[in-house]
């Protein structure tokens, strides 16, 4: 079973060697009290002790935080300890949804909020769409009969690997006012343009690296998909002289398709929840232009000097509530995707 | 010459060459340069010393200017080529510069000064690799402390997601008990919970456990990964149940089945797991924005941000530590590229 997958596997085996000692060492020591427990409870009751450890982080985490986000969302005032906030019930949230003009976040009370909800609705459908279109494009070409596939699949795999601070900051060094994509407009006779502190630059830019940093990660499970259509289908297309568009619309995309809507509501998921890149590179400016939903949270609870925890948190949970529908989309294409 | 020309042009399938394959290879090499291009463009910068970063427009490699000392000057004297009246070309070190006009000084005559115009003299250069931006931020700010921070983050945390994930895959795979479904129901509700929606309380449930500008506060929140969880325990299904009988009439004790069997027998699952928690942790950034308020305790994520938010921004260095920061996840993959990638493809997370 070890020796299955391969020479990356036994590069795997290496690196491991690092985190077995203390593993033996805790391992080991363990076994004497856990025949104690296990002598104490039963066999039939083990169970319980190996799911244990995990649901206790998860029920202090995730599951705890869970409700206490509720509460929060329904009370008010500054304070950190819950059972210092006063009950307001839906005032957060009707002071978030309070707009004279839904439209224009300007007329609303919060629009800060508004302006991150429509930065972020604009951000997704380009970045998504770019990302998706160009993961699809690259995970064909990749498909296709290719010198070296293996190099080029790492190529454009690569930057998913870079975390989002050093994504953000190599873009800026380009960016910048002196930096080598200037230098490069200005050899060409053009105007340095301030790319980052215009409103309209700086959208542009935070799709784009956004779209650089993860399109290698779609592509891949793009190009996973298209490998696993039957090479007998498109041999049997060729030897009906069947154009090479025609092949691709009427054989490829539709076996392609399940991945294909699995990618987008992916894309979808995690684009909605962009901040790390567009934190560092924008700081969500010039002035709110880049703010996105997730660092008008951030913000409200954490940086700004009077910490506004529940309105952040009832903003939390309609961006919650947005991403549930979504996942609950992707649960649903997924099975469906399986029982094909 | 032919024969190379026809190798190199030879496809696969004997296929003759089709227009669009021309431009798949256009692409590719279009795909090359504009992802690898960044990178290696951060690493040469991160070479230039203070004075190549604001030149403009910038050289692609780090070049910098040739100082010589001169008898009588206490500074090493910035050396450039001068075209004397005579239209004979000679090194000479500036002395100061007066406007358009600057004082030269032959490094061979140093009691001799002239006075020579702005344009008659260019810079002499040569190439440098001003190692000093990776040496500085390590022994002057804190980043030692940072990359130390984000080591213990990463290790620790690996180690005890891949304990704790791999001892609830085993329960949660190998026996029959009452409340499985119910914790697996359980499971699959947090995966639809990222930290962006629960932040909040997250943070009080840290300051109440006191762990506000602690590591374990990184480390925790994120050990019981869902995802996790689902990848091991999709593995050890696989493990045939006799295995664990025959080590039951051995009277082994589960927790021996547990780490003397299953998880031998699930390594391969096992360093998939291992190797995206190492990703997860070291790229880490909000959470641990959030929780870590004081420089001592700062990843390195976080303290690079907090580094190139000040107001001079001092490039050289964020430059040299945004290189240390690439650096390990740079190497992993490229020992480890084959078996990320198809990791990735088979379990479809990142």
């Amino acid at each position: 079973m070890k020796r299955s997958a391969g020479d990356g596997e036994l590069r795997g085996n290496r690196a491991e060697g690092l985190l077995r000692l203390p593993w033996e060492v805790a391992m080991r020591a363990l076994e004497y009290p856990m025949r104690g427990v296990q002598r104490l409870i039963g066999q039939g009751r083990m169970p319980y002790v190996f799911v244990l450890p995990n649901l206790l982080i998860f029920g202090t985490f995730v599951v705890v935080p869970l409700f206490i986000n509720f509460y929060y969302s329904v009370t008010g005032g500054t304070a950190l300890f819950p059972e210092d906030r006063p009950f307001v019930g839906a005032d957060q949230y009707g002071y978030l949804l309070d707009c004279e003009n839904h439209l224009s976040p300007f007329t609303c009370r919060e629009d800060r909020f508004w302006r991150g909800v429509y930065n972020t609705i604009f951000f997704v459908t380009f970045q998504v769409v770019a990302m998706v279109g160009l993961s699809l494009l690259t995970a064909v070409i990749l498909n296709r009969r290719i010198v070296a596939r293996g190099f080029f699949r790492s190529v454009f795999f690569y930057p998913v690997l870079l975390s989002p601070v050093v994504v953000a900051l190599i873009w800026k060094w380009i960016l910048q006012r002196d930096g080598v994509l200037n230098a490069v407009i200005t050899a060409f006779g053009g105007d340095r343009v301030l790319f980052l502190a215009e409103p309209q630059w700086a959208m542009f830019w935070i799709i784009f690296v956004s779209t650089w940093a993860h399109m290698g990660f779609y592509t891949l499970i793009l190009l996973a998909g298209l490998q696993s259509i039957p090479a007998d289908l498109y041999e049997a297309a060729e030897m009906d002289g069947t154009s090479r568009w025609r092949t691709f619309r009427r054989i490829t995309m539709p076996l392609l398709w399940p991945t294909m809507l699995v990618v987008l509501v992916l894309a979808l998921i995690k684009s909605v929840q962009t901040f790390d890149e567009v934190f560092v590179l924008t700081g969500g400016g010039p002035g709110t232009a880049t703010q996105l939903i997730v660092h008008y949270i951030y913000e409200t609870a954490f940086a700004t000097q009077v910490h506004n925890f529940g309105l952040a948190a009832a903003a939390s949970i309609l961006l919650g509530t947005v991403l549930f529908i979504l996942t609950m989309i992707q649960m649903r294409l997924g099975s469906r995707g399986e029982r094909r | 010459m032919n024969r190379t020309l026809a190798f190199l042009t030879r496809r696969r399938g004997g296929r003759g060459w089709h227009p669009t394959d021309i431009l798949s290879y256009a692409y590719l090499m279009l795909g090359v340069l504009m992802m690898f291009g960044p990178v290696v463009w951060l690493l040469m910068s991160s070479f230039k010393t203070q004075a190549g970063l604001v030149e403009f427009p910038p050289s692609f490699l780090p070049y910098s200017q040739e100082q010589v000392m001169v008898e009588g000057y206490k500074d090493p004297l910035p050396l450039f080529e001068v075209t004397l009246p005579d239209g004979s070309k000679k090194p000479m070190a500036q002395v100061r510069r007066i406007g358009i006009v600057s004082q030269m000084v032959d490094p061979k005559q140093p009691d001799q000064t002239i006075r020579v115009k702005f344009e008659d003299r260019t810079p002499i250069r040569s190439l440098a690799f001003a190692w000093e931006n990776y040496v500085t931020p390590l022994k002057q700010f804190n980043f030692m402390s940072y990359l130390w921070n984000s080591i213990v983050v990463t290790t620790v945390a690996t180690f005890i997601t891949l304990v704790v994930n791999s001892m609830a895959a085993f329960g949660l795979s190998k026996y029959e008990f009452k409340g499985r479904t119910s914790i697996l129901i359980f499971i699959i509700g947090t995966l639809m919970i990222p930290i962006t929606v629960i932040m909040v309380p997250v943070y009080l449930v840290a300051t109440q456990l006191g762990m506000v500008n602690s590591l374990w506060g990184v480390i925790l929140p994120g050990a019981a990964t869902p995802t996790g969880v689902f990848l091991l325990r999709q593995y050890m299904l696989t493990i045939p149940d006799e295995l664990i009988d025959a080590a039951r009439m051995d009277n082994a004790s589960e927790w021996q089945i547990y780490w003397r069997l299953i998880v031998p027998l699930s390594l391969p699952a096992i360093a998939v797991l291992a190797i995206f928690s190492i990703m997860w942790r070291w790229n880490d950034f909000l959470w641990p924005l959030i929780i870590l308020t004081r420089n001592e305790v700062y990843t390195l994520q976080v303290g690079l941000n907090a580094f190139q938010g000040e107001l001079q921004v001092q490039w050289h260095f964020v430059l040299a530590m945004t290189v240390v920061t690439l650096l390990p996840i740079t190497l992993v993959f490229a020992f480890l590229q084959k078996f990320i990638t198809t990791g990735i493809a088979s379990t479809g997370m990142k």
